[in-house]
Parts: structure tokens; sequence; C-alpha cells
């Protein structure tokens, strides 16, 4: 079954000829988001404005004149993106029921293509998490506990736990994105990155998981983290999907000027043949991990002001007052205690103590990169993660804190430097599980990055993952299997 | 003389102005004389006002002040600093804001050129260096009517630092003794205005009105050269003409488009600095100088009694006329400072590091905006002093009300009366006739061409200069008649017909043979009943020079 993916015939080429409509598509997509219902992928599922979506392009492709490879193809895009019309929670009862007016620039990119919006993933509450088992409603399952592939691994060795209570996190936090990829319910999907949220679930969920250069792409619309370092990210089934996604994004954006002024025009990647002179470096040391303080800045929305119905509570003693209780209730714990500790540094006291020598191992960090791209290495080469995804029952035993510092410490380095990464699935673990690693790039040298890492997943032949067994009705599951991707294939 | 100069000094109050000291021993606030065209200006170097406690010994208790101004003016441009919101005064509430304003999640500040432009232009209007790379941070507070909960600014490195407000005050009892202060300027900041918060004590809520909330501020930074209330009201003055003279901000202190915190402590001469306290939101003209030299006056008579002044914040209650504490919630906190991440650094050039190729709407010019400056109030008055030979004060009375200096103008351009003359009646008659009837100049009834034209009829000696203000009276009160008509109408016209005077003259001397005599034995002053007596035989149409003249030949011959 190796390979399989990749010698599917792509979907947009299917479109185009018509072997198959964009409403059908996106009943396949539908059905397959209901059916995958208990993995808890999707906090919103915009069955309505797809289907209008989806006709839409249907009557495009019919007159001819379709917007491009995107038109047509069903995507997901994380909870913390604003979309128009379409509740945007972060995860947080903070948001719950808010409604934004407008739609984030990478959003409203992909609607301009033509794009399916199927709905909003799930993550971690404010994406502060790795292993999306921290938003206000619930775990995201990984796809790959009901593998046929796992599965088999499991049966050979002796357990006693319940088969339901063993399911295994997608990591995080743009977990709800690469599980909605990994279980065939869209071709694409949004995630947001700041310390390896959309590499890590990407490894973990055995896709494709994208970090483009910081600036490179519009933040603008996406709810912050840490503003400096949040980039949006992309999750596909293949590299080819990933470039063909950011050549929809990339470039400047008015409505964010930490973007870059250069024009990007859309690409394709070429086809590597000759690698003897590409060089990769593979760091001994691990990165260093040092946690930033700037989530404090994140803009928690007050939203007392509108008529939209995010949360408020009815304290009305005094403004303060109703501040106080309003973030009491509407943030859990780590995401208040990371406001806490953000402020903490702030401090006039703390200021230089903290913040200042933050700024100063970020610096350090940023030119370790620089002076290694520097002596000749084209890219970088580490794990993607520390282990393949455990289970659920496993990873809450440690606090949300020593998780994230633990799971994020190949890909954090590189939000601090802003460089491009990107995880790539290699093989199955012993365990039967996906192994990502991760390529890092030169800023802004984002093709080169993504040549080398098609190069390389085409060399790995890593296996499509079997659902089978899972679903109740096999075929359209091996329908869109089939449909594996979007982009051309030579 | 009603030229409404601000006095420098503060008397007739609780504390008195005690002495000029010589040398500036605190090194702070050097002033400077007029430099050209003064011979009546003073120049002088002294320096603060040493203020002496009514009730302490001589020479023991002497209490200088020194106040600092922190000043914000709106900056008049289209849009927000940081969006594409509309800024107007005064519209439906929550009617101009954008979802940045709102702070609705995920949106990003963008920055607005116009806003730069005016920043820069400010800053080389007062003598700034401006920083070609300046930064900008985010101010952490919590109030409702700042939805983001922190502010954007620039306090690490701000766009302009360095610069200098000069400003003129009258010096001693003679309102023409004007010497001319200087403040250091810290430095001018961009940052964004805050909402309004309504509240409504009635049902215990607050209202808020976003419409002002990210409108672009320049915050002007005054260092504490200064010593009194009107030393600092006359100081925010000159900076409000200048802003409107740079059309930078509308500086108009009644619609809250400039802004005044000062901080103030007292010491004696030679002794370190006092305590300071802020004083809070004096965004009245007419309460700035009177809540600061109140603030003085408190904290003298405090630290007189023995006890100490806090570190505090405090707002000026202009119904009781003295300033109280604020609640401690509004004072001092900690802002939490950090970089703003959002915003890279804004970059500056000058004509020689300007980047080959780059887009002029990508770049700011410095050279380019210099080149641009409009005139200043200090030009304007120095061009007015030398083309017009007109007195220092007269040309800052000029000045001082929005539109007389271009009333005085068109009034000038028609007439070929006397710049002097035409001085002496804009700033006597014309502007005390406004104050009188609380009138700006675009609301007078009386148009620069009327009274071009009365000045005329008074220059070619038509009418008397009694008759001139008798018409003005007349134009003031009907619109739309010309001085001709109404001097024509009420037949004041000077008599030109010198045998028809001569014969009044005559009749006059006949009907008063005492008073002929009375000359005639060398009373000199005799004649000017004689004068006056002619003068008023016809109706004051005869001119005074001319009644004498024909009277002198009569007596000696």
């Amino acid at each position: 079954q190796l390979g399989r993916r990749l010698s599917c015939p792509p979907v947009s080429a299917a479109l185009k000829q018509g072997q198959i409509t964009p409403t059908e598509l996106y009943q396949k997509c539908l059905s397959l988001i209901k059916k995958t219902k208990f993995l808890n992928a999707y906090i919103t599922v915009s069955e309505d404005v797809a289907l209008k979506q989806a006709e839409d392009s249907e009557k495009r492709y019919k007159k001819g004149h379709s917007l491009g490879d995107l038109d047509g193809i069903p995507i997901a895009v994380k909870d913390n993106f604003s979309t128009s019309g379409i509740e945007t929670t972060c995860a947080s009862n903070m948001l719950k029921g808010y409604v934004p007016p407008y739609n984030a620039t990478v959003v409203q990119k992909l609607l301009d293509q033509g794009a399916i919006l199927m709905g909003k993933t799930n993550l971690d509450e404010f994406a502060m998490g790795s292993g999306s088992t921290d938003g206000v409603f619930g775990p995201v399952k990984n796809p790959w506990s009901y593998s046929k592939q796992y599965r088999e691994k499991r049966k050979q060795k002796p357990h006693g736990e319940k088969e339901d209570s063993n399911w295994l996190i997608t990591g995080g936090s743009s977990g709800g994105s690469a599980a909605a990829v990994a279980a065939f319910t869209c071709f694409a999907a949004l995630g947001s990155d700041t310390g390896g949220s959309t590499r890590n679930p990407a490894a973990h969920c055995g896709v494709v998981g994208f970090k483009p250069s910081y600036g490179l792409v519009s933040r603008h619309g996406l709810i912050p983290l840490v503003n400096s370092m949040d980039v949006p990210g992309i999750l596909t089934r293949c590299v080819d999907d990933a470039a063909l996604v950011l050549g929809v994004l990339a470039g400047h954006d008015p409505k964010d000027s930490t973007t870059v002024q250069d024009p990007v025009k859309p690409f394709t990647l070429p086809t590597l043949t000759d690698v003897s002179k590409l060089c990769i470096g593979i760091p001994k040391v691990t990165l260093p991990f040092y946690y930033f303080t700037e989530m404090l800045s994140t803009q928690f929305p007050n939203l007392q002001n509108g008529d939209n119905n995010s949360h408020r509570c009815d304290i009305d003693v005094s403004t303060e007052a109703m501040y106080a209780a309003t973030r009491r209730e509407g943030f859990n714990d780590v995401v208040r205690g990371r406001i806490l500790s953000g402020n903490f540094f702030l401090l006039k006291e703390n200021y230089e103590n903290y913040f200042i020598k933050a700024q100063k191992v970020r610096r350090l960090i940023a030119n370790d990169f620089v002076n290694v791209f520097n002596s000749g290495v084209d890219v970088l080469l580490t794990p993607t993660t520390l282990s393949d995804a455990v289970p659920y029952l496993e990873f809450i035993k440690e606090d949300n804190r020593t998780r994230s510092a633990q799971d994020d410490i190949f890909t954090q380095a590189v939000n601090m430097a802003g460089l491009p990464a990107v995880s790539v699935p290699v093989a199955l673990s012993n365990q039967g599980l996906p192994i990502g690693l991760q390529f890092i790039g030169r800023a802004f040298r984002d093709q080169q990055l993504l040549t080398i890492a098609k190069w390389f997943e085409k060399q790995v032949q890593f296996p499509v993952i079997q659902l089978q067994e899972l679903m109740d009705d096999c075929s359209s599951v091996f329908e869109i299997e089939k449909l594996g991707s979007v982009s051309l294939k030579q | 003389m009603a030229a409404p100069m601000l006095r420098w000094c503060c008397l007739g109050r609780r504390w008195v102005l005690a002495c000029i000291d010589g040398g500036s021993r605190h090194g702070r606030g050097a002033a400077i004389g007029f430099t050209s065209s003064r011979k009546r200006g003073q120049s002088s170097v002294a320096q603060q006002p040493l203020i002496t406690a009514q009730k302490s010994r001589k020479g023991e208790h002497k209490w200088a002040a020194v106040v600092g101004l922190e000043i914000h003016a709106q900056i008049s441009s289209n849009s927000k600093l940081f969006s594409g919101s509309q800024v107007h005064f005064a519209a439906p509430p929550n009617s101009l804001v954008s979802f940045f304003d709102a702070s609705l999640p995920g949106t990003l500040p963008v920055l607005n050129r116009r806003c730069v432009e005016a920043a820069v232009m400010t800053g080389l209007a007062l003598s700034c260096r401006i920083n070609k790379k300046s930064l900008f941070d985010r101010k952490h507070y919590f109030y409702a009517d700042l939805p983001a909960g922190y502010q954007i600014t620039q306090q690490r490195l701000p766009i302009a630092v360095n610069g200098s407000l000069a400003y003129s005050v009258c010096a001693g009892k003679k309102p023409s003794q004007v010497i001319t202060k200087t403040v250091r300027i810290k430095q001018i900041q961009l940052e964004q205005d805050s909402g309004k918060s309504l509240h409504d004590e009635l049902r215990s809520q607050t209202l808020i009105d976003l419409n002002r909330a990210g409108v672009g501020l320049l915050e002007v930074v005054l260092e504490p050269d200064m010593s009194c209330g009107e030393e600092a009201a006359t100081a925010v003055r000159e900076l409000q003409l200048i802003l409107q003279a740079l059309g930078t901000s509308q500086a108009n202190m009644a619609e809250g488009q400039l802004r005044v915190d000062a901080n103030i402590s007292v010491h004696h001469p030679g002794e370190p600095l006092g305590v300071r306290t802020e004083v809070k939101n004096l965004n009245s003209a007419r309460f700035l100088a009177k809540a600061i030299d109140s603030e003085i006056e408190r904290q003298i008579h405090e630290l007189e009694n023995g006890r100490e002044i806090l570190n505090e914040t405090r707002s000026f209650d202009y119904k009781l006329g003295c300033t109280m504490p604020m609640r401690d919630k509004e004072g001092k906190q900690d802002y939490r400072f950090m970089p703003e991440p959002n915003l890279p650094p804004l970059l500056l050039y000058d004509t020689a590091s300007l980047p080959p190729g780059a887009d002029p709407q990508q770049v700011i010019n410095i050279d380019w905006i210099r080149e641009r400056l409009p005139e200043l109030p200090s030009e304007t008055r120095e061009k007015l002093v030398q083309q017009y030979g007109m007195l220092p004060e007269h040309s800052f009375a000029l000045l001082n009300e929005v539109g007389l200096l271009e009333f005085f103008q068109n009034v000038i351009k028609e007439t070929r009366a006397e710049p002097k003359k035409v001085t002496s009646w804009v700033l006597n008659i014309f502007l005390g006739f406004l104050k009188q009837q609380n009138l700006a100049v675009n609301e007078s009834p009386v148009t620069p061409t009327a009274l071009a034209e009365l000045l005329s009829l008074l220059d070619r000696k038509a009418i008397s200069s009694s008759a001139a203000k008798q018409v003005f009276e007349e134009l003031w009160r009907s619109k739309g008649k010309t001085p001709s008509q109404i001097v024509s109408e009420k037949r004041l016209e000077l008599m030109q017909d010198e045998e028809a005077l001569e014969r009044v003259c005559h009749a006059v001397m006949e009907g008063h043979p005492q008073v002929v005599m009375d000359v005639k034995r060398g009373n000199s002053r005799a004649i000017n009943k004689l004068i006056g007596l002619v003068r008023k035989a016809t109706l004051s149409r005869a001119d005074p020079t001319v009644i004498k003249e024909i009277l002198e030949k009569k007596l000696s011959s």
C-alpha cells in the first residue's frame, strides 16, 4: 500500500475534468465529518455556508471559469482565525458566541480562490497547549488511534485497559486541523504556529505541517497568542499541497504591518533530482527552549462594548469587578496563569530580569541560526517531536506547562528566529504511529525548504492511514482517499 | 490699550512675587530677550520669581515653584492613528469605530502616514531632533474606554526629542516690557487617544463612546522650566498657536483637542527640588493658570505648616478653585510597558539617507517636510514688527485672537491709512467691541473692507477721529451700510469750506471777548477753549488743526 496516496489523481484535476463536482466533493467531506464526529476535530461545521460555496463553485466549473486549483476544494480553519458570520471561539468560554464581522486575511484569500470552508477546528484554549486537550469543547482524538496500522500493533501486546479509553492525542494546539486533514474530512487546513502548534500535531497525525517565515503570511484576523511569534500554519496531506496553499496566502497585507513588502507570486515546486550538493545540518544539542513573556499582550478581548454574545458575567458592582469575574469565568487555568505571569514579568522591577533577558536569549538563538546557515548549511533537520502520539490518559498526567515545554523542544526555537519549518511524515513507529521529521530553512527561503521537503517526501513514501475498519461505510473513505491531494502531479 | 497679554507675575494672591533673582541657580529656564527691534524689550537673565509666604519672616522662607507640562494634542487628520475610521468632533456616539478601534480579536494596527508627518512637522517647528528610527510600545491599563487593555505609545524611543519652545511674557508694570522665555521640550511622542466613558449616575451604569478611541495624539513633554501658572498658560498658548499655524492640531481646548497635565513642586532656592504632584486634565484655558497657582499655593501652605507633600495625582475642582487628590485607582500604577510587536520600527529619512528608488508613498523625507513648513507665529510677529513698525506686544495681540491677524491684513491691504493707525483701530476699537459682545472675529458685523474705507476717510481728513468712532458704532449696528453712506447720512464730513469756517470763528470770538482777551494776555491754553467752542458750533465737523490756524491768524491780526 505504500505510496498509494501520491500516485492518486489529484482532486483539482478531477474537478476540472468533471469526474467529480464541487457539491459531490462537499457531500463526501461532510459525511466524513459526521462519521468522524467522535474525533472532536471540529468545533463548528459550517454546513450551510459551505454548501452555498460549493454550489457557486460548481456554477463556475460549468461555465469553465474556475478560479484556480483551490476552487471547490474543501478546507478547514482553526477556530482562532476570524471568520465572518461564523462563530470563532478559540475554544474558550470567553469567546463562545462571538461571531466576527470580518474574515482573517488568510481565510479571505482562500475563499477568494473558491475554497469551500467546511468548518472551524478544535484547539487548546487560545492555542495555549501542545495536546489539543485543553479547550472548552474537549480534547481532539487522533485518527491514528483507530487506524488498522495501530490496532494491529496493539493486538500483539497484552493490555488491560479498555479499547475506548486508550485513544491517542493529536498533539497541538492545531490538533483539530491536523485530525481533520488526516481523517480526509478536508484537503487542507489552516493552523497557527507559535511554538510548534502546526508541526507538532502534523507529526502526530501523519500529515505535512508547514510554518512559513514570520512576515510572509498575514496575521490579520488570527487571534494572537504571541504576536511576534505567531504564524498561520498550513496542514495538508502532501508537500505540494502546502506549497499550493502557501502560494495563495503569501505576500504583503496592508492590514498587517509586519508582512513583507516584496510581492510574492504563486509557484509550483520543482522536483529535485540532484541532491548531491545539498547540505543538511543536524543539530547536536537540542535547541534551547525559553519561555517568552509576550503572551500577556494577547488582545484578550473585553468585548463588553458590542452587542455580540461573547462571555460577560452578571456582576455589575463596578467595571473592575465585572472584568475580574468575566475573566475568571471566561479563561481556563492555563490562560489565566499565562496572563498573570506575563503581567508579573512586565512589572517595572522584573522587566530587566525577565523580559529583557528573554529577548537577549531570543536574539542569541536567532544569531545561532544565522551562523549555521552562513556556514553553508541549506536546511537543518531535526525530529519534530520527542515521541509518537501518546494516549490521552498518559498525556494528562503532566501539567500543561511541563508538556508544552517538552513537546515544543524541537519546534519553539524556529518561532523565536522567525524561520520557515516543515514537518514531513517519515515512517510509522514500532507502535504503528506516524513520526515526523522537521526541516528548518533560511528566512524567506520557504520555497527552497518545501522543494527539499518534497524530495524527502518522495524518498520516504509514508503510508496512507487505513481507517476502513473504523467506518461503517468504507466506500466514501475509499473514494476520497483516492483523491488524496489537491495538487497536480507530474 | 487692551492688549490681552499674559502677565508673568502672580500678584494679588496670598503669596506674592518677591523678587526677580539674577542667575539661573537651578540651571533651568534660560530667558532670552527680544533680539531685534526690541528697544523696549527687556533682555533679562532673570529667572524664577521667588515666592514668599506672607506670614514668614523676611528673607527666610522664599519659595520657588517648578512646573513641567505634559500636553496632549489631537492630531488633525482625516483618519485615526492606526485605523481607517474617520475623525470628527461631536459625531453620533460609536459611529466612527473600526474593528481595530473596538479591539475585535485579531485586528492589527496600521500606522497613518499623515499622523507621522504631523509629528515630524511639529518636532521641526519646536526645534527638536527628529529620530530617524522610533519605536512603539504598549502601555497597559484597564479602563472601560480602552478596549484593548493597552494604549500604543512611544515610551522608549519617541519620534522627536530635545526641542524648545519660546514664549513671551510681560515683565514689570508696563505691558511693553516683553521678555521671551524658553522651555525645553523633552520629547514628542505619537500615541492613541482613548474612548470616552459617560457615567450615568442615576442608573449607575457607564456608557462607552469609542469615536475618540485611536485618534492620533501628539504628547509634548515640557521640561519643568516654568515657575507659575501664567508662565505655563502662556507656553501652552504659544504651543497652541504653533500647532494651529502648522495645521497639525486644531488645538481647541474646549473640544478636548488640547489637554494638559502639570507636574508641580515647590522648594527653597538652592535646595533640591521638592516632591511633585501631578495635576491632571487641565482642559480649560481659563483654569490652567489658576489650577497650577492654587496647587503651588497649597504646597507652600502644607510645607509652611510642617506637613509633607505626597507624590500623588490630583485634579482641579474649578467650582472650589483648588486641587483635590484623585482616587488611587486613577493615580499611580505600573503600566507594564512592552515593545509593540505588531508595528515595525518607524523609519524616517532625509534627502541624504533616502534609499535610491524608494517609493515616495512609502517613505517620509524629513528635509522635504522642513522645506514646506509654514510660517510660525514667532516669524509672523517678527515680520509684523519689521514691516509695520509695530510694537512687539501688538504683534502678540494680533496673533492671540483667532482670525484677527487676517482681519488686520485685509484692512491694511485696502487702505492707505498708516499701519500704526490700523493697528490701533483693530486692537483697541474693533477688538474692544468684539470683547464687549463676546464675539469671535468671524462673527464681526464690520467687514475689513468697511473698516478700511473708514480709515481711509479718516486718513484723507474727510472726517474727524471722533466722527470716525461714531461711524464705526453705526457700522456695528447697521449691517450693509458703507462708511461713506453713514458719513453723508449723518452729515459727519469735515467742513471743507474755509470761508464758512472763518465766519464761525469770527462769530465765536465775537461772542466770547473775555476768552479772546485771555489769549491776547498770553494765556496759551485759552485758545483751546476757543477751538472747543468752534468745534461745538460746527457740530464737530471741523478739523481742529484748521480751526487753530484760523483762530491764531485772527488773534494775531
